[in-house]
């Protein structure tokens, strides 16, 4: 260890990791239905593509978890992102990519992706 | 990278109580349900609940479940971490509500706690020390050797108060300064790890859950008082600490963070394990570092002091495991931030390991002027089957009890030394009304009798005398007078012993006399122990009128000194009776009284 800047820079990368372990209630929280329905159309490549993300970004501000069936099955997998004081948004029929778009488009930046949103989609 | 963490405690509480299978069967689990790149398995420290070991902590959202059996795997498995139903039925029942699972922290076991030496144990993998470095680890140190001088350093622990948490509570920047102030071209930063009283693990939780705090606090110590050595002297009985730590020194080792230049300031310091045989004296400072140079672990007069001629007669600095805990947290965030917590004489947290007759076993830190009250009522959940508080013991062997009376007293060093006990190291054991007092401080004189060294004639004859006066109280052949010989000696002892270890040896006796001396008096005047443990004073009857007759007690009579025939009336024959109990527990008919 030659520098503080050195030692800053291992515990950045390892803090998005870490950071699953915050227990904070200010989060934002991104929850994907893991119901059989949700895994049999695909939801499982869409949460660990979440997940991966927002920990690799190092979005320590947010959880991504999963829930169980929502009941529109028809719509999995379904993501859905909750923010304190806001309105939860429903992203429908998602894949890894669009999760990408999730993340760096409404996660990040804080504009949400109104195509993928159940609202837009089914009208 | 993995979407889930799942903790489960590694310490030696939840290990003994099989946490090692757990982790076993988990990842067997996990590999069969494919779910092997999604969900990490990490070992962490103790986090405190041990009576509800083993303990498992699934994050995001920190569901807390308790007393784990391998069975249930499968379906927190298949439940939880594929379809994100939490397994209610199996969660701590204490977070469980009807809105759902409450966080942790707001369970009456860990809201009052403010972790502060502990703050990692249970949260990170000690083997891991990037991990301890997402933390903020290292970085004090890295502050330190860049931004501070060893004078800033001292006077910033200094200004937070911060006092020996080993026990006798002397401020650690003055013990630091007095390091600094002699000159010599070797000095010593030792670690007291030998934890030896009865019940206490606080240090051991320190080392097994966070074992890179101390070498960073030590690393720290050397640069503040100007020396390139420690050693880290811990227990053989600690196997886990012990086995971390060296898997610690090794990583730091890696990363230069001990050893040559580290943080390329020409700084240098290294460090090295020495594993004590379990004698309870080396836990006593000079008895430990004659125990380091080789020879056999005695103490020695002081002065000098370690700080003077210590390790290999050179100045010498040492500091308690929980002592260190506090140092990268007080450079980080400020001696006002230390300041800020406890009482005004006592800066910031302690940690006890709670024990005894009481709900929630484990390990709890608290801010200095919490009230026993709190601890043991709140924390602790009470007294388990509706018994009724008696005493607690504080400081082990050298410490003394706390009555009911002074439950609402807050904890800190001095209070403590004004009610006859002290703080000591941590251990808080719990006792009940089925608790004899004298019966206690026959225990701990007997743990001293044992871990006497045998060096100095106070400790040596003095405990032993001590013992078979209290022998003789229990037994119910001593006197009045006995009560004032053994009153006397415990102060003779107190006055003359070599080390601390036989000048606190009689404070269980002292403390129980001062407030349980009626106690003491009902074995000596009524030959009755009022809490029915001294078997001596006991004898168990059967009531002629209850009794039906039904042979029951005298088949299981383990030496056959009930006799009676079917139908009739039972005799306990007393020469024989070994006072065991056994009939009275089987007794259907409430025949049977113990008196």
């Amino acid at each position: 260890m030659k520098s503080l800047e050195e030692l800053r820079a291992i515990r950045e990368k390892m803090q998005g990791q870490i950071g699953l372990r915050n227990e904070h209630t200010d989060q934002i929280r991104v929850v994907v239905g893991m119901a059989t329905c949700g895994i049999a159309s695909g939801a499982r490549p869409v949460l660990t593509a979440l997940s991966d993300a927002v920990q690799s970004k190092g979005l320590s501000n947010v959880t991504v978890t999963q829930t169980g069936c929502i009941g529109l099955c028809q719509y999995e997998p379904i993501v859905e992102v909750i923010e304190p004081g806001k309105d939860k948004v429903t992203y429908i029929k998602m894949t890894p990519e669009k999760a990408l778009e999730v993340v760096d488009q409404h996660l990040i930046k804080g504009h949400i992706i109104k195509k993928y949103t159940i609202a837009e989609v089914i009208g | 990278m993995y979407r889930s963490h799942v903790l489960v405690c590694g310490g030696t509480g939840c290990t003994s109580s099989g946490s090692h299978r757990i982790v076993e069967t988990l990842k067997t689990e996990i590999e069969k349900n494919g779910l092997k790149d999604e969900i990490a398995v990490v070992q962490t420290g103790c986090h405190g609940l041990c009576a509800l070991g083993p303990i498992m902590i699934v994050y995001p959202g920190a569901t807390f479940y308790s007393l784990v059996k391998e069975e249930d795997i499968p379906e927190i498995v298949s439940e939880h971490f594929l379809k994100g139903r939490i397994v209610t039925r199996l969660v701590y029942e204490e977070t469980v509500t009807e809105e759902g699972i409450k966080s942790l922290s707001d369970t009456d076991f860990y809201k009052k706690q403010n972790r502060i030496a502990l703050r990692n144990c249970g949260i990170i993998n000690p083997e891991n020390i990037d991990e301890y470095i997402a933390t903020d680890g290292y970085e004090a140190l890295g502050r330190v050797l860049t931004e501070y001088t060893p004078d800033q350093v001292i006077q910033t622990i200094l200004d937070s108060g911060l006092r020996g948490r080993g026990g006798g509570g002397f401020p650690t920047g003055l013990k630091w300064k007095f390091a600094k102030g002699y000159d010599a071209d070797q000095k010593y930063v030792c670690c007291n790890a030998d934890e030896g009283d009865p019940g206490a693990f606080m240090d051991r939780s320190v080392l097994e859950g966070d074992p890179h705090v101390v070498l960073e606090a030590m690393t720290i110590a050397g640069f503040a008082i100007g020396a390139s050595q420690g050693y880290i002297y811990v227990r053989a009985e600690y196997p886990i600490a012990v086995k971390r730590l060296q898997i610690a020194i090794n990583q730091a080792r890696e990363y230069g963070l001990l050893g040559k230049n580290i943080f390329n300031t020409g700084f240098n310091f290294d460090i090295d394990l020495r594993l004590g045989a379990g004698a309870f004296v080396c836990g006593e400072e000079t008895a430990l570092m004659t125990s380091i140079e080789g020879n056999r672990g005695e103490p020695r007069p002081r002065p000098p002091f370690p700080a003077e001629k210590g390790l290999f007669g050179k100045p010498t600095l040492l500091n308690n495991v929980e002592t260190y805990a506090n140092i990268p947290q007080i450079i980080l965030h400020g001696a006002d931030w230390f300041t800020s917590m406890g009482t005004e004489k006592s800066k910031g947290t302690k940690v006890f390991a709670l024990g005894g007759k009481i709900h929630n076993t484990g390990l709890v830190e608290i801010p200095m002027g919490t009230t026993l009250r709190e601890v043991v009522e709140e924390i602790g959940g009470g007294i388990p089957n509706g018994k009724r508080f008696k005493a607690a013991q504080t400081g082990g062997p050298s410490g003394g009890c706390i009555p009911a009376e002074h439950l609402d007293i807050p904890i800190d060093y001095d209070n403590l030394i004004s009610i006859g006990s002290m703080m000591g190291s941590g251990g808080l054991i719990v006792m009940d009304e089925d608790n004899c007092m004298v019966d206690i401080a026959k225990f701990f004189l007997d743990f001293t009798v044992e871990e006497s060294c045998g060096k100095c004639t106070p400790c040596r004859i003095g405990t032993k005398r001590l013992s078979e006066m209290l022998d003789k109280i229990t037994k119910g052949n001593a006197t009045l007078e006995d009560i004032d010989k053994m009153e006397e000696l415990c102060y003779y002892i107190k006055e003359n012993a070599l080390c601390g270890l036989g000048q606190t040896a009689p404070n269980p006796v002292l403390s129980t006399l001062r407030y349980f001396r009626d106690e003491y008096i009902a074995h000596v005047v009524d030959k009755k122990c009022p809490a029915g443990v001294c078997k001596a004073l006991l004898s168990y009857q059967i009531d002629p009128d209850k009794c039906k007759g039904c042979t029951l007690c005298s088949r299981i009579c383990p030496n056959n000194a009930i006799n009676g025939k079917v139908k009739e009336a039972h005799v306990i024959d007393q020469s024989k009776c070994l006072k065991c109990g056994a009939c009275l527990e089987k007794c259907r008919f409430g025949a049977i009284s113990k008196k």
